[in-house]
């Protein structure tokens, strides 16, 4: 899928001019000669390799240790752009919260006819078993992964929200660590916020939703499924970055009103769990029976409150992409306060006219799977041929309530390392809002990039890159 | 410290050995290959190493006949076999993948490191490689691994477990290199004192990197009695079985101070011990080598085991 550049945003400049925010960049990319930055290249990609960052993908054939490609061009937000999007990031997670807290419980915004129930109550990350349980603090989501995209100096629009378990931070943290090490006289040059205060408020925050049973420090642990899941790295660096035992369900047993942990040393009690790992694996007593990788019982001792489980089983239903539009409601119903960060808009299929509208111009618009994710099962309707368009004219049809459709938006671009120099290439932004006892937002994000010309997708899984994201101090 | 990491550490200093170990054998077998064959009674050695791995059976399903290059095959780069160098290495290394927070960068590295260069191996043409090369090769990647974890590891229980790794299987890789000499010279006990016995011998303590080692210790003849006390009973040689024993006692009583609390497996170890250090060689021999090793082979295994109910399952000490 490739797009004309021509009327989409380059974040680098102001019409023909160099936005001051970029002209150190621009300086440093000038004077940086060709064979100096192929070498840093290489230096960057042997950083990653043998801090052994890989992406792993089994199953597909060739190395299962990928590595997702860095490029050493930085994307800069001023301190005003941030502040805005700081806000707008923070109220977006409160609102979220707020929501699940409310569905699983009064049900306010379904009964204030804001919502349409079913929506909520027959959504399939909607899980019954935790209807009316209240988390410590009442928080359900407590790292929130919000995808902004931009389309002009001050549009920002949200692609969409992940409440459950986002992954990337290793990548926002390491970026910058590789940065700071290769080009160590731009952090002179350039005031640029630090990012690496984030496992440390990761930790504050997990730990400051232990249950009210936990006397003394909480024991926090991370959940992981194990070496073989594609995120595994990211595990493991958060799990020492923070100083806590990377987990799996096999090292965890329940045993009267807890969850414990096997160790060295004997049963050690278990207080929060960060886990990585959907719910349904959680507990095969109370999801799927055939889960390996979760914990006989931990659902019953979740629901008496000896264990907090982060995110909550249950949050999933608020980044559902047949909720997502109605999350400005939520700013508004639950905050009282206008939303800072606007949704791309956006046609429910399940709504008849607004599905009428679709079906008709498949050829401009973007189709989705309500519950699809990484960019699969999508329709690109302008880059798409007629067979395409027809197949999912077919689908829809025939279950309209699984599909929304956006328009294409013009995303902005960012410049890039290409073979001839610098180019311009499509990027999106995953900032990670930390909700705890308080609020919690580092200045900064994953910022991923389409490296090919003209793509818009973005996914790691799709041939995707990364670049450091930098929010500078006034 | 989470029992499982406790376990992947073990396994990572046990793969690491036996990739050693299995390099070792290589080496023997390809001396011993070099050396004129009598015929007669003499079994092919070559399966006498494969039967000392254990995999005699595995390799004739596979490769059927017993030839050089099939051995080295199998021995070296067959990832089919659990006890192939490349095998060996691999699963040393996704052990220390899966712990990797517990391990210094320079252990990591060191391994890592090997892993990639195997995989090269694996692309290169085999006719360019010399079997010599790769024994060394071997020894090389694992001399890096541990010392790496000799020199940067914290002194922490995630040591000892994995000084229990190194000392539980070279305890086994001893008794297996030694019965590998039994196997040989099974059929006629008339060769023993022979020059050709001695040869062997010879080939057998410079698979241990012993050669020297020896001359220094004992001076004078090879005798069946010196190289068995030498390798069984010598407090000096750390290949040694009483060597390992003492290694493994080691590490359990760091382990229990640590923990604050004693552990069967430190008694079930220090009766072996006790007993190693009261044997005789002459006792040994009127055991029967082959029954002794056997012996030896099974109780260090109970140790083994005593050290996975004890640590590594997480259940009450």
């Amino acid at each position: 899928m490739t797009q004309d550049l021509s009327g989409t945003f380059n974040e680098m400049m102001n019409g023909a001019d160099i936005r001051a925010a970029y002209s150190n960049l621009e300086r440093w990319h000038n004077e940086m000669p060709a064979d100096l930055r192929s070498l840093k290249q290489h230096e960057a990609e042997n950083l990653f390799r043998r801090v052994g960052i890989t992406f792993a993908v089994y199953g597909e054939g060739g190395d299962p240790e990928r590595l997702i490609p860095f490029d050493m061009f930085p994307r800069v937000f001023t301190a005003a752009e941030w502040r805005r999007l700081d806000r707008g990031i923070r109220q977006r997670a409160a609102a979220l919260n707020a929501f699940l807290a409310d569905v699983y419980d009064r049900r306010e915004i379904i009964r204030a006819g804001r919502i349409p129930e079913h929506l909520v109550t027959r959504n399939a990350a909607f899980e019954k078993a935790v209807v009316g349980v209240r988390p410590p603090r009442n928080v359900w989501s407590h790292i929130v992964g919000i995808d902004i995209v931009r389309t002009g100096r001050d549009q920002f629009y949200v692609l969409e929200d992940n409440c459950r378990t986002p992954s990337g931070v290793s990548y926002m943290l390491q970026n910058r660590e590789i940065m700071m090490r290769m080009f160590p006289q731009l952090f002179v040059d350039n005031r640029i916020a630090p990012v690496d205060g984030y496992a440390a408020l990761l930790k504050k925050t997990l730990a400051s939703v232990a249950p009210q049973k936990c006397e003394g420090e909480p024991n926090v642990v991370i959940l992981t499924p194990g070496q073989f899941n594609s995120a595994y790295y990211e595990h493991s660096f958060l799990a020492d970055l923070m100083g806590v035992e990377l987990v799996e369900g096999q090292d965890l047993f329940v045993e009267g009103d807890f969850v414990w942990m096997k160790t060295t040393e004997g049963p050690q009690k278990v207080d929060v769990i960060y886990r990585r790992i959907d719910d349904a694996f959680l507990d095969p007593l109370c999801f799927r029976a055939d889960s390996m990788l979760g914990v006989p019982g931990l659902m019953n001792v979740y629901r008496s409150g000896g264990v907090s489980i982060c995110s909550a089983p249950g949050a999933g239903v608020a980044d559902d992409k047949a909720i997502y539009t109605f999350v400005p409601e939520m700013v508004r119903f639950y905050l009282g306060e206008a939303p800072i960060l606007e949704n791309v808009p956006t046609w429910q299929c399940a709504k008849p006219d607004e599905c009428q509208y679709v079906l008709e111009h498949l050829d401009e618009l973007v189709v989705k799977e309500v519950h699809g994710s990484g960019g699969y099962g999508m329709l690109v309707g302008p880059k798409a041929d007629r067979a395409q368009i027809d197949a999912f004219h077919a689908k829809i049809t025939e279950r309209p309530e699984n599909y929304i459709a956006q328009p294409t938006l013009a995303l902005s671009t960012c410049p890039t390392f290409v073979e001839e120099g610098i180019a311009p290439r499509h990027v999106d932004l995953r900032p990670y809002c930390l909700v705890g006892e308080t609020i919690e937002l580092v200045p900064g994000g994953l910022t991923r990039v389409a490296l090919k010309e003209g793509s818009l997708v973005v996914n790691s899984s799709q041939g995707g890159g990364v670049k450091d994201t930098w929010v500078l101090a006034d | 410290m989470l029992s499982r990491t406790a376990s992947h550490l073990y396994w990572m200093a046990r793969y690491i050995e036996r990739a050693e170990t299995t390099a070792r054998l290589l080496q023997v077998g390809a001396r011993n290959a070099l050396l004129p064959d009598i015929g007669g009674g003499f079994r092919n050695d070559w399966e006498a190493i494969l039967q000392a791995t254990g995999s005699l059976h595995a390799f004739r399903d596979k490769y059927g006949e017993t030839k050089q290059r099939n051995i080295e095959t199998f021995m070296f780069f067959d990832t089919e076999n659990p006890s192939s160098v490349a095998s060996c290495l691999a699963m040393a290394r996704e052990n220390a993948r899966v712990v990797r927070t517990a391990l210094t960068s320079q252990v990591w590295d060191g391994l890592n490191g090997a892993y990639q260069e195997l995989q090269e191996f694996h692309r290169t043409e085999r006719s360019r490689m010399q079997l010599t090369d790769l024994t060394e090769w071997t020894m090389n990647a694992c001399a890096l691994a541990r010392g790496g974890i000799a020199s940067t590891q914290l002194r922490n229980d995630g040591y000892y477990f994995m000084g229990l790794g190194f000392s539980i299987e070279r305890g086994d890789n001893t008794a297996r290199l030694l019965d590998v000499k039994y196997y040989v010279l099974l059929p006629s006990l008339s060769y023993v004192g022979s020059g050709l016995d001695q040869t062997q011998w010879v080939t057998l303590l410079r698979s241990m990197s012993a050669h020297r080692a020896f001359n220094w210790t004992y001076r004078g003849e090879i005798t069946a009695a010196k190289i068995a006390h030498f390798v069984i009973l010598n407090t000096k040689f750390p290949r040694s079985l009483l060597n390992s024993v003492q290694m493994t006692v080691d590490s359990l009583d760091h382990l229990s101070r640590g923990y604050g609390q004693p552990s069967r497996a430190q008694s079930v170890a220090r009766a072996l011990l006790a007993e190693l250090a009261e044997a005789q060689v002459e006792d040994i021999f009127d055991e029967g080598l082959h029954e002794f090793l056997t012996r030896f082979t099974r109780q260090n295994a109970e140790i083994a085991g005593t050290i996975q109910d004890t640590y590594l399952q997480g259940e009450p000490a």
